[in-house]
């Protein structure tokens, strides 16, 4: 409960609105990020999965691309990004020469540019490799980026701007709103239905006090945002996804697309692609597992998974963990050796107890989203 | 009631001390999710983890405040982990300690004392 320095701490643009909103904040990739509001996680979390919650991810890094840049960008990441139709959005990771991951990214393919969202933790690091790797890339720096997420996400938004009611999941429209052009895209990462929109920064708090003014609306903090992405099973870098994992294991080989990998019409060609489409083909050392621990003791982030109760040598860790509000039940996500039986209970050691946790099925909450 | 730096609160009754922690703590930690509590009849020493305590956010632990005796815990915790937020000073007690000298509870934080360490 210590008190952090928040002195370096960059500040979001709507940072006096959460104080109004009794957000309490913790420092996140080096910004002042509301964790809650007075609701607290696990109401934010409930909420967001049965009306719709409103985060402010503005951390996130904000970068566009010149219009020709998908067949360069191709040379980065694995995605069919020149099977992208414009007005679609798809996801991709960045991969290095070993097979891992460098980062994980949303890639636009707009009317006039390519737009990216990137994560915070690797801002720098990505706008680097980007502008190693090709020309005219820009951040985006005056702009706000808010997500609305959960099954009343489209009324709510709709009520503002009724043109998003007709696009699908992974639909991006630039979209007028008082004279401010919002940037939106039918995503999020939470499971649920729901919209990402990024908003002059000018017109950020204007329009963030229009949607909660909805009273199907109510702000969420980042701790909610990570136990609803968890239920969904949805990857978070660092974790599920570093340097030392591949997409494969991680659970994202679906992002690598069809004419990407081999016998496609442009396979291969991205950093790693001899280790990760021999992965593909004949499986990776290790596999991503969801785990639903017995008992109600929470199996967190680095807790290691064991095959027997007893003895014998680790088989894996968990690489996220925590309790599910939607579920009322600690779940968690692990990464394992690839050898290990699909059917077999493992065990978590918390705190020197070895406890049993059984293999799921991911995600643990059906997904919301409209296709 | 007596407050120690880490947020438990004690009320003695005899040689019996009561340990919970505060609204602020209970506030700090969020929805209480998991809560694990020390054998009875074990003896601790002062600085002991001797309670595990989850939120949705984060694990934590209360230390035994005090030497003594676990002689009673509150199983109703187990089951309703949520009980630290809804009463953390009154039904949320976590568990009781037998202590050889109580006058050793003098050196906690009064209502008071505690009040300005917490900055209210």
């Amino acid at each position: 409960m210590a008190d952090t320095a928040t002195d370096s701490l960059t500040e979001l643009p709507l940072a006096g609105l959460h104080t109004e909103l009794g957000a309490k904040f913790v420092p996140f990739a080096g910004w002042n990020m509301p964790v809650q509001y007075s609701a607290g996680v696990m109401t934010e979390h409930l909420w967001t999965r049965d009306k719709a919650g409103l985060f402010d991810v503005s951390h996130m890094a904000q970068v566009r691309l010149p219009k020709g840049a998908l067949e360069g960008l191709e040379g980065l990441v694995p995605a069919d990004l020149l099977g992208l139709p414009e007005g679609r959005q798809r996801y991709g990771v960045f991969t290095n020469a070993a097979g891992g991951v460098l980062d994980d990214l949303m890639i636009a393919h707009r009317a006039a540019d390519v737009f990216l969202v990137v994560n915070a933790s690797r801002r720098a690091h990505g706008l680097a490799h980007l502008r190693a790797h090709l020309h005219g890339v820009e951040e985006v720096t005056d702009r706000a980026l808010l997500a609305l997420q959960g099954p009343l996400a489209e009324a709510a938004l709709a009520a503002l701007v009724p043109d998003v009611a007709a696009m699908r999941f992974m639909d991006v429209a630039v979209v007028d709103w008082q004279g401010a052009d919002l940037w939106i895209s039918r995503s999020g990462y939470t499971g649920e239905d729901g919209f990402e929109i990024s908003v002059p920064a000018a017109q950020a708090e204007g329009f963030a006090r229009a949607l909660l003014a909805d009273e199907r609306v109510a702000p969420v903090g980042l701790g909610a945002r990570d136990s609803l992405r968890l239920e969904a099973g949805l990857p978070l870098y660092g974790q599920e996804m570093d340097v030392g994992i591949s997409p494969v294991e991680a659970g994202q080989a679906w992002s690598i697309g069809k004419a990407r990998r081999a016998g496609g019409a442009r396979a291969g060609g991205f950093p790693g692609a001899d280790v990760i489409l021999d992965q593909i083909a004949h499986g990776a050392p290790n596999r991503r597992v969801g785990l639903s621990p017995e008992g109600r003791a929470p199996m967190r982030g680095e807790v290691t998974l064991y095959a027997t109760p007893e003895g014998g040598d680790a088989v894996g860790r968990i690489t996220s963990g925590g309790f599910g509000p939607t579920l009322g039940a600690p779940i968690a996500i692990g990464l394992i050796t690839a050898d290990t039986p699909a059917d077999a209970t493992l065990y978590g050691d918390v705190r020197g107890k070895r406890l049993p946790a059984r293999q799921v099925p991911l995600p643990f909450v059906p997904p919301g989203y409209k296709r | 009631m007596k407050y120690t730096e880490d947020h438990e609160w004690l009320s003695l009754d005899g040689d019996i001390v009561t340990v919970g922690i505060t609204e602020y703590a209970a506030t700090q930690l969020g929805d209480v999710v998991f809560v694990e509590l020390p054998e009875i009849e074990t003896q601790v020493a002062k600085g002991d983890e001797i309670v595990v305590i989850e939120s949705v956010k984060a694990a934590s632990d209360i230390v035994a405040p005090i030497d003594g005796e676990i002689v009673e815990v509150n199983d109703a915790l187990v089951a309703n982990p949520a009980l630290v937020n809804e009463d953390p000073t009154g039904d949320a007690w976590f568990f009781r300690i037998k202590v050889d000298d109580p006058s050793l509870l003098d050196e906690f934080m009064d209502e008071d004392e505690y009040k300005d360490h917490i900055g209210e």
